[in-house]
């Protein structure tokens, strides 16, 4: 097995010298050793990107922290004093658990599920041999052709008949079938770069494809898996058209669902509607600030322009 | 996605030459164990894809031919009703108005993002403290979904909402910036370049970054000036990254629903101007109960799509289609465009 392991930390060292170059700045405007911080300029621009980017969720933050009446005198102002009665009262509020449980189930479900049925299609694409692999491939790069805008009206027929209707699994269920495309786009190439010899005294050591598989391959393929895995949970977080035309129940919502049903009910409560919109939003954001170099490094290896 | 066909198996075909030309033990698989793994690996993921991703949309090309409230079966309880479904949405004035709305934010679209999108990432690539910070906050907007997005925006943009409270104190009148028709288009433009935006400089920096830093350092060396090496190296260079990410643009512009179904709702988005071929689907079909009717809106819209994706694919994808996969092929072109590029540069 010691041949194996050297071409596996191989495998790694390769992956990482490509992030190696990425602290170098390229090409750096008006370069001089002097100034190792780099150009005002370049952090004005950069200040204003952030601030067009952040300004509007910040927004919403802060609004949560007023009350009505502040922000029907003076929209646009800060809070004073700073109230946290619209938080509480929706933390308080059982529906707001109800809809983040529900969209938590979800979420994870989905990304499980994409990244197991992803990863063994993608494996066999990648290194088996057979007539037909090439058109699996383009039969899932096809899928991006499909967004769930086209296939929703009849999906919803087709989820009334099997019954799955106002449930999640009937949630769960096409989430995953819509999210294998890109999956497999993505982990194709991380599979397809293990290095052959690898596969070759694993199985000479006596380890079979599948257990190649499983004991090489998914540790190996570890980036794109976590690139992968977080697109899908954070995808089906946000998605929006699939619960709208399938949940009915407000006991089913999740959190898209339940911040517009919010919205329009306490369309008056302002102040609240901006609590629970910012209470809504961090599971996502935490599960991506924690994993943003997955997910930046893992789009790094999937374009290579 | 024809093109990406000839694409892999091209990868294919030349991961098997590489491999004949050098010799090594052969391991002698057993055929039947080969075919039983490959069907139990692939099988979950196809028949899944297949029965909610492809099935649907032959769904919808069948059942856009009837008259079809949406029970029992279309050929019992609906009406066989021919192309007569496909007359009424093309002759349609409001669904006319909806594709020229799509057209509209695809095309703009691209020419306010894709530009502001590079000098973006341009700038992210400089030396800085603190970047991957920068880089993290101005993904926020992707990561947010489209739902708070909407609900945020419209509580800064309604009448008397944070923006115009901003422009009155600065001493300039408001506007409404959601319900006014003149207007309304251009704020849906806004917002979505403010959700996508981020996405499109991280996509462009991901780019920029797999450009040999030596090609610079020549450069350098010949004395090029720092927006010569961005106008010859950079921009020439990107052009694969720049090409897919405007057709992931295109495709999601023509799609559009969410943004516009949640700042607008699904009556007002028609009257402000900012309606869609996807909203006036959920509309006409779920909403009014025309399954039918609902089903052949999908199947315009998706032959839209797909012939806008092929001839888009035909004349400025195709060349480097195949570079989303990597291979041996396509990285040594590429180095010889890069050397190309750099001579250029001298």
């Amino acid at each position: 097995m010691s041949s194996a392991t050297i071409s596996a930390t191989k495998a790694r060292n390769g992956n990482g010298s490509r992030k190696n170059g990425k602290n170098k700045g390229k090409g750096d405007f008006h370069y001089s050793p002097k100034t190792p911080w780099g150009h005002p300029i370049v952090y004005f621009f950069a200040l204003i990107l952030v601030a067009v980017c952040v300004l509007p969720v910040l927004y919403i933050i802060i609004g949560g922290f007023r009350s009505n009446s502040q922000i029907t005198q003076s929209p646009s102002g800060f809070p004073n004093p700073w109230e946290i009665d619209n938080y509480i009262s929706v933390l308080k509020a059982p529906t707001f658990w109800v809809e983040m449980m529900n969209s938590l189930i979800v979420a994870v479900f989905v990304m499980v599920g994409t990244v197991a049925l992803g990863l063994m299609v993608s494996f066999v694409i990648a290194r088996y041999r057979f007539k037909l692999s090439g058109a699996m491939y383009s039969l899932f790069s096809a899928g991006l052709m499909f967004p769930i805008t086209v296939a929703i009206t009849p999906l919803y027929l087709l989820l009334r008949n099997l019954g799955l209707v106002n449930s999640l699994p009937g949630l769960i269920l096409p989430e995953i079938a819509f999210a294998l495309p890109q999956t497999i786009i993505i982990l194709v190439p991380f599979l397809k770069a293990i290095p052959d010899e690898l596969e070759e005294a694993a199985a000479l050591d006596g380890c079979s494809r599948l257990g190649f598989f499983w004991r090489m391959v998914i540790p190996l393929a570890m980036p794109g898996v976590a690139t992968t895995g977080i697109l899908a949970f954070v995808n089906s977080w946000n998605n929006y058209m699939l619960p709208l035309f399938l949940l009915n129940s407000e006991s089913k919502f999740t959190l898209p669902l339940g911040v517009q049903m919010f919205s329009s009910q306490y369309a008056v409560d302002t102040a609240r509607v901006l609590a629970f919109t910012s209470m809504s939003m961090i599971p996502a954001l935490l599960f991506f600030s924690v994993f943003q170099k997955q997910i930046v490094g893992g789009l790094t290896g999937a374009i290579k322009g | 996605m024809e093109m990406s066909v000839s694409g892999s198996n091209e990868a294919v075909g030349g991961t098997v030459q590489s491999k004949a030309s050098r010799p090594k033990k052969k391991i002698v698989p057993d055929k039947w164990r080969n075919g039983f793994e490959i069907t139990v690996l692939s099988a979950p993921a196809i028949i899944i894809f297949l029965g909610f991703v492809i099935l649907p949309v032959i769904l919808a090309a069948y059942y856009g031919f009837f008259q079809w409230k949406g029970y029992g079966s279309p050929s019992v309880n609906g009406k066989f009703a021919g192309f007569q479904n496909y007359i009424t949405i093309l002759t349609d004035p409001t669904f006319q108005a909806a594709v020229g709305h799509n057209f509209f934010i695809v095309v703009m679209s691209l020419v306010v993002q894709g530009p502001l999108a590079i000098l973006f990432a341009l700038l992210m690539n400089q030396k800085m403290k603190g970047r991957a910070l920068i880089r993290t906050l101005i993904f926020v907007p992707y990561v947010v979904s489209e739902v708070i997005v909407g609900t945020g925006w419209s509580l800064i943009l309604q009448s008397n909402g944070a923006l115009n409270d901003i422009l009155r104190k600065i001493g300039l009148s408001g506007a409404d910036w959601i319900a006014d028709p003149k207007i309304a288009i251009w704020t849906l433009l806004v917002v979505i370049s403010w959700k996508y935006l981020g996405f499109a400089v991280i996509l462009m920096l991901a780019g920029m970054q797999s450009i040999p830093e030596e090609l610079y350092e020549a450069a350098r060396v010949d004395g090029a000036s720092f927006w010569q090496m961005q106008w010859r190296i950079t921009l020439p260079l990107l052009g694969p990254t720049i090409r897919l990410w405007a057709f992931l643009s295109i495709i999601g512009s023509l799609q559009l629903f969410d943004l516009v179904y949640i700042i607008w709702g699904q009556y007002v988005s028609s009257t402000a101007g900012t309606s869609t071929m996807a909203t006036y689907m959920v509309l006409e079909g779920r909403g009014a109960g025309n399954y039918g009717y609902g089903s052949a809106v999908a199947v315009v819209l998706f032959v839209i799509s797909l012939v806008v994706a092929l001839i888009y694919q035909k004349f400025v994808l195709s060349r480097d289609l195949e570079g989303a996969i990597t291979d041996e092929k396509t990285e040594k072109k590429r180095r010889e465009k890069a050397a190309k590029a750099a001579r250029k540069a001298r």
